[in-house]
């Protein structure tokens, strides 16, 4: 399991790696933390003439709270992540969602970018992104634009970022104080990509009703998405048993989930009905 | 091998370096008097291996060293109609490319069944064995995904491995036989054409009158059980690397191996050169537990290019390779049927089985053999009829792992038990005890044959007194049902599961050991017994230790090494301490005697009035009266100044070769206490227990270790591991992502206990424990769901246990129910 | 095409010619003769090939040579103090937490990062971290009872 022959570059400007990539036509990927690319690699199933290191590459690897939400540079680690104490009150679902990233090792070098550019379905970041209406910002020869997360993935392993582009960066929208959130999934181990798994926030009013509810689904799809019939079901109402029943319901009912070796698209579908009850419950 | 020599040295230094450290680290201090046997003393393997100079075989590097990329197989079936080289024999640093036609006209065909059955068995169970004898490397087929077409060697792996990637495959698709029941019918496409059918053997062995006990039985229970296809998988994978030395004419071969004298055997036979002429050395080895238990194609490929090329060449198993071409294991489908009284004592038990071997079948019928002569368990049952088929398949060929046939028994016969508790509303654990073999009963003859062909006889033991030995562990099974009770109030569901076995250890024919007095008086043992990391090196010393009143670090070891002795069997079937404490004992028994002599020569006394003292000879009740083994090591020695008695032999060694008379039985029961999620059909263990019975405990500590990584290894199967394939043969447990391995999360905290029957067919009164833990897990964790999951009457009758299978079976009976 | 790379390996600097494709994991082994980092699955599951890069503990399966150029790596030869054994490397003794000892290496290194933090981790914290490596052999509860003594030897130093 060696990798495939290959040339290396580590620019040290977004300019000139957006250059190497075009030049490349087609034939090169770009090198974030490589948790996904060097395994796909090793079973020689990627064979790229070039990979485009962007470790070199100034001001990727910045976390920035401000008053419109959290800028995290695409190079950022979930280690960064999970050891930042200011998101832990700025995004504290983005931070109960790092619990479930691969492993403690991978952690350490897998980055925010590279995790929405794999686009995995089963993976925890993508569905974050999409579920709390995430910003990213990517850059390339026609300069940079934003995209919102919903509108980002194109299907399993494929996204709809042009051929020269790069990501640099992802905007989660600000946290508001109450807000409350849920994150669930199940995997055979710990570490393992979801089967299933639900991450969800909602805020309430004074009446303790239901207030933009934001449910997203990981795993048990294509690609991200939110559940809309599930938010639906309880926006703008007080949770209770019976509720959270029907939203999960609705959920269950409004995913379409791919069967593998781990488990059939019906058994998927109950998973998520029982992920997102017991999200609604934890929030 | 002055070749050899040179390319060694940095090898062979480290190796000593490591000899030394762990006898500076390693000084271990008893109080006197005290056996080693026993002791749980720390490893002397473990300072080598902690500090990163372990010598495995992908560390061997040797000058000039070529490497080896293996084209296989992409799919199940296929005829091959051409396989090009021409583009990868081209290709930067290539040095070799053969394909099976080459390779067809360079050496003579592959040798018949590698695991000779004793005449003994043969003439006493009726039975039909066809082997097709796999070729080095396919040849007019391809039998299975991953199986080897062509090699390329090359400058380096990197370089082989872009090579082999341009080997292009010609291939004329056949149906994928991936179903065994499908691959009996009539119609179905022969896997292998000098074959008449897909059924490869068959056997039947029977007990007592089954027909009129079931006839007359107050009730039956039938049932077909899957125990499904899962693996070794070492954190090792295999590797090979060879060299041919051209002055003499021989051959050095390093494999990952569990058995190299075996390899010797098979490599001479293939490649034409006496056995003398052949070195097998297994080096540090990652793992095993039976997955490199049998000599495979790899191991006699790489000599036979190491000659072609004139060059040290190495081939390392990488991961996708080992999931696709190292055996699997298990993968039986059983319907069986038990006839029971009203109290739930067994009156017949009678099985049918096939077992899917794969496209090829390496070992025979040793794992269904096993399978059958086990299935009886430690019960009394006085009539049973088992016969079996195995049955070709595309598939990776199915070769014994951990366990060896015995878990598929368990499966079947541990379910029946709880299926008759539940049938009469009875406990498990009662039903159990009815049935189980007493003490008293010891020894007990269970009038089937053992695969050496001599009739089973269990030879001691409390099998009782073992389960609930691991019930009590658990918390007892008045305070589990009142727990259990709670927790069901609680909407929670706990259940208890039990598995019991029994198992055949430490079978012939034979394991030998040459025990020599050092010049430096320290003992020095070699055998043909090969660790992959049991421990031996420790466990061995403790037992030469204590034979010759010496300290563990006075002995020296030399195993899995064909230079070392001459003949061995190797370390497969639970078998070396059992073996090997036999000869080494044997072996030790006739050296004293002549050390003895000689002393009495030196002492000037009698041979009566000598005994061993703190690493001297001594004569008894005379402080300071003594020479050391040293002085009667020279002393021995040739020449002109021996001090040997007139007419003895010079030379201080001696050979043993220990022929057990047939296998001693340990066996276990095994207690889990699960909680089952409903919603998601996932099982937690909250507690696991095991008792069980080894005979003589020779390291408690390493014991301990061999029992809790065989249960999870258990664990894993019984929950997560599978090599699973779909419809087309394709194999889709290729990697560590999908061949779910347990991790620390996934494993509760095991308590064992030892219950110590010493055996009496051995000398140690040792019996064998390296599989035993991965026998019941599976069984034990069903019953365990079924109990939890009671009041749906769902029977878990087939492993992995997959979460979506609990799901599925509630939610089918909570509509059944509805 | 291969390159010049300069590693520091354990305070050492090895200066190899290796391909860019070349992982962390076969430079170490095979061009610095550090065969101690051991390759389990090479598809950054197994953990074996665990090493210290910068303070932080890494799949050397997962990332390239020419990555770890100018970056302080440690391995599990560079983990004893001469003769001495680190308390961790004791613990796996005294705990009989190997046995074939091909994982041994990166559950080392893993760990050594671990009890080596500043704010070492709980038993949970532990269980989940040490859940990132696969050991066939030993089941795991000698792994972590030995990682857990270490712990608390290497603060009682």
């Amino acid at each position: 399991m060696k990798l495939p022959p290959l040339d290396y570059a580590l620019p040290r400007s977004l300019d000139e790696a957006i250059a190497l990539l075009s030049e490349s036509e087609g034939q090169a990927k770009l090198l974030a933390g490589g948790q996904s690319l060097m395994p796909t690699l090793a079973f020689r199933l990627a064979t790229p003439a070039l990979l485009i290191d962007l470790a070199a590459i100034p001001g990727l690897d910045r976390i920035e709270i401000t008053a419109a939400g959290v800028r995290l540079g695409a190079r950022v680690r979930w280690v960064d992540i999970e050891q930042s104490e200011p998101l832990r009150t700025a995004h504290p679902l983005l931070v109960a969602a790092m619990a479930h990233v691969a492993h403690y090792q991978i952690r350490n070098r897998g980055t925010v970018g590279g995790s929405l550019a794999h686009a995995d379905p089963a993976a925890e970041w993508p569905g974050l992104c999409v579920t709390c209406d995430a910003i990213i910002e990517v850059i390339g020869p026609a300069g940079s634009r934003l995209i919102e997360a919903g509108a980002f993935f194109s299907g399993p392993l494929s996204t709809h970022l042009a051929e020269a582009e790069i990501i640099t960066s992802i905007t989660l929208p600000a946290w508001p104080r109450g807000r409350r959130w849920g994150f669930q999934e199940f995997s055979r181990r710990r570490g393992d990509f979801a089967l299933a798994g639900i991450a969800l926030h909602y805020d309430t009013d004074a009446a303790g009703r239901v207030l933009d509810p934001h449910i997203g689904v990981i795993g048990a799809c294509h690609s991200p998405h939110r559940l809309r019939a599930a938010e639906q079901a309880i926006s703008g109402q007080v949770l209770d048993d019976v509720l959270i029943e029907a939203c999960a319901q609705a959920g269950s009912a409004e995913v379409d989930p791919p069967t593998d070796l781990h488990g059939s698209a019906r058994y998927r579908r109950a998973l998520v009905h029982a992920m997102l009850s017991r999200a609604l419950q934890q929030a | 091998m002055t070749s050899l020599d040179g390319g060694m040295g940095h090898y062979t230094d480290r190796l000593l370096h490591c000899e030394n450290a762990v006898s500076a680290s390693f000084a271990f201090h008893p109080v006197d008097g005290q056996p080693f046997v026993g002791q749980s003393i720390p490893r002397r393997e473990d300072a080598r291996l902690l500090i990163g100079r372990g010598q495995y075989i992908n560390d061997l590097a040797l000058p000039g060293m070529l490497h080896v990329a293996f084209v296989r197989s992409p799919v199940a079936h296929a005829r091959i109609v051409n396989v090009d080289l021409s583009a990868a024999e081209r290709a930067p640093g290539v040095h070799l490319a053969v394909c099976g036609a080459d390779l067809l006209r360079a050496l003579p065909p592959v040798q018949d069944q590698q695991l000779p059955l004793p005449a003994k068995w043969k003439t006493t169970v009726s039975h039909k064995i066809f082997d097709p004898r796999q070729p080095l490397l396919a040849i007019d087929r391809v039998r299975h995904v991953g199986e080897a077409v062509a090699v390329v060697i090359a400058e380096s792996r990197y370089l082989a491995e872009d090579a082999a990637e341009r080997v292009v495959l010609e291939l004329e698709s056949l149906p994928a036989q991936v179903d065994p029941e499908a691959a009996l019918a009539a119609d179905a496409v022969v896997i292998h054409q000098n074959a008449s059918s897909n059924q490869l053997a068959e056997f039947a062995i029977a007990k007592g009158d089954v027909e009129s006990a079931m006839a007359s039985a107050p009730h039956r229970i039938k049932r077909r059980f899957y125990h499904h296809r899962y693996a070794a998988v070492p954190m090792e994978c295999r590797g090979v690397a060879a060299q041919f030395d051209e002055r003499t004419g021989s051959y050095t071969i390093w494999s990952s191996t569990q058995v190299v004298h075996w390899l010797r055997r098979e490599a001479s036979q293939t490649l034409g050169v006496p056995e003398a002429r052949i070195h097998c050395i297994a080096p540090d080895v990652g793992g095993g537990f039976g997955g490199k238990g049998h000599v495979y194609p790899e191991d006699l490929l790489i000599p036979f290019l190491a000659h072609q090329v004139r060059r040290p060449v190495k081939w390392i198993e990488d991961r996708r390779e080992h999931q696709q071409s190292a055996c699997h294991s298990r993968d039986q489908i059983h319907d069986a049927e038990v006839g029971f009284d009203n109290e739930g004592r067994v009156l017949a038990l009678r099985d049918a089985f096939i077992m899917d071997c794969g496209a090829w079948n390496p070992v025979g019928v040793g794992i269904p053999y096993n399978t059958a002569s086990h299935l009886c368990g430690p019960y009394d049952v006085p009539n049973a009829a088992i016969s079996a088929r195995v049955v070709a398949t595309n598939k990776v060929p199915n070769a014994p792992y951990r366990g060896a046939g015995r878990p598929e028994a368990a499966l079947v016969t541990e379910r029946l038990m709880d299926l008759i508790a539940h049938t009469l509303g009875l406990e498990p654990m009662e039903v159990r005890r009815r049935n189980m073999v007493s003490a008293q009963q010891m020894p007990y003859p269970v009038h089937l044959p053992y695969r050496d062909g001599v009739s089973i006889v269990y030879d001691g033991g409390d099998y009782p007194g073992a389960l609930q030995k691991a019930v009590d562990a658990i918390g007892g099974l008045p305070a589990f049902r009142a727990e259990q009770a709670a927790a069901r109030a609680q909407g929670r569901y706990l259940g208890l599961g039990l598995g019991s076995y029994t198992e055949g250890t430490g079978v012939g024919p034979f394991e030998g050991a040459s025990v020599r007095i050092d010049p430096s008086g320290r003992l020095y043992v070699a055998a043909g017994s090969c660790p992959q990391g049991q421990g031996m090196e420790t466990i061995f010393a403790q037992i030469t230790a204590d034979q010759w009143q010496v300290k563990p670090e006075q002995v020296m070891l030399t195993l899995a090494d064909t230079g070392a002795i001459s003949m061995g069997f190797g370390t497969v079937a639970s078998r070396s301490t059992v073996n090997l404490s036999a000869a080494i004992h044997e072996a030790s028994t006739r050296l004293r005697k002549k050390v003895f002599a000689i002393a009495a020569n030196l002492l000037e006394c009698a041979d009566e009035d000598l005994e061993l003292r703190n690493g001297t000879v001594a004569i008894k009740g005379v402080p300071g009266k003594s020479v050391s083994l040293a002085d009667v090591a020279r002393a021995s020695r040739p020449g002109w100044d021996s001090k040997r008695p007139a007419g003895m032999d010079a030379g201080l060694e001696e050979t043993y070769y220990w022929e057990p008379s047939t296998v001693t039985w340990s066996y276990a029961s095994h207690a889990a206490v699960v909680e089952v999620d409903l919603a998601l059909g996932r099982v937690k263990i909250l507690r696991y227990a095991i008792a069980h019975d080894c005979g003589v405990v020779v390291n408690p500590m390493l014991a301990e270790g061999q029992i809790i990584g065989g249960a999870v290894q258990g664990i894993g199967g019984g929950l997560m591991e599978e090599m699973a394939y779909d419809s087309e043969g394709q194999l889709l447990s290729g990697s560590f992502m999908d061949y779910l391995l347990p991790t620390a999360s996934d494993v509760p905290s095991i308590t064992v206990i030892h219950q110590e029957t010493p055996s009496t067919l051995n000398p140690l009164g040792v019996k064998g424990l390296g599989e035993g833990g991965a026998i019941s897990p599976p069984v034990a964790l069903a019953n365990a769901v079924c109990d939890a999951l009671s009041e749906y009457g769902i029977e878990i009758n087939s492993t992995p246990i997959r979460p979506e299978a609990i799901w599925q079976a509630v939610k089918t009976a909570r509509a059944s129910h509805a | 095409m291969k390159q010049p790379i300069t590693l520091q390996v354990n305070q050492n600097t090895y200066d190899i010619e290796a391909e860019p494709r070349r992982t962390l994991a076969d430079a170490l082994r095979e061009d610095c003769g550090l065969t101690g980092t051991h390759l389990g699955c090479e598809h950054g599951v197994c953990g074996a090939c665990t090493v210290i890069v910068d303070g932080d503990p890494m799949r050397a399966c997962l990332m390239f040579a020419v990555q770890a150029e100018g970056r302080a790596i440690r391995t599990v030869e560079g983990l004893a103090a001469g003769a001495t054994l680190h308390p961790l490397q004791q613990a796996f003794i005294d705990h009989h937490a190997l046995q074939c000892g091909f994982c041994t290496a990166g559950f080392l290194m893993l760990a050594t990062s671990l009890i080596e933090r500043a704010d070492p981790p709980d038993d949970q914290e532990l269980l989940d971290a040490l859940s990132s490596n696969l050991c066939r052999c030993t089941g795991y509860k000698n792994i972590v009872n030995a990682v857990r003594a270490a712990s608390v030897a290497l603060r009682q130093r």
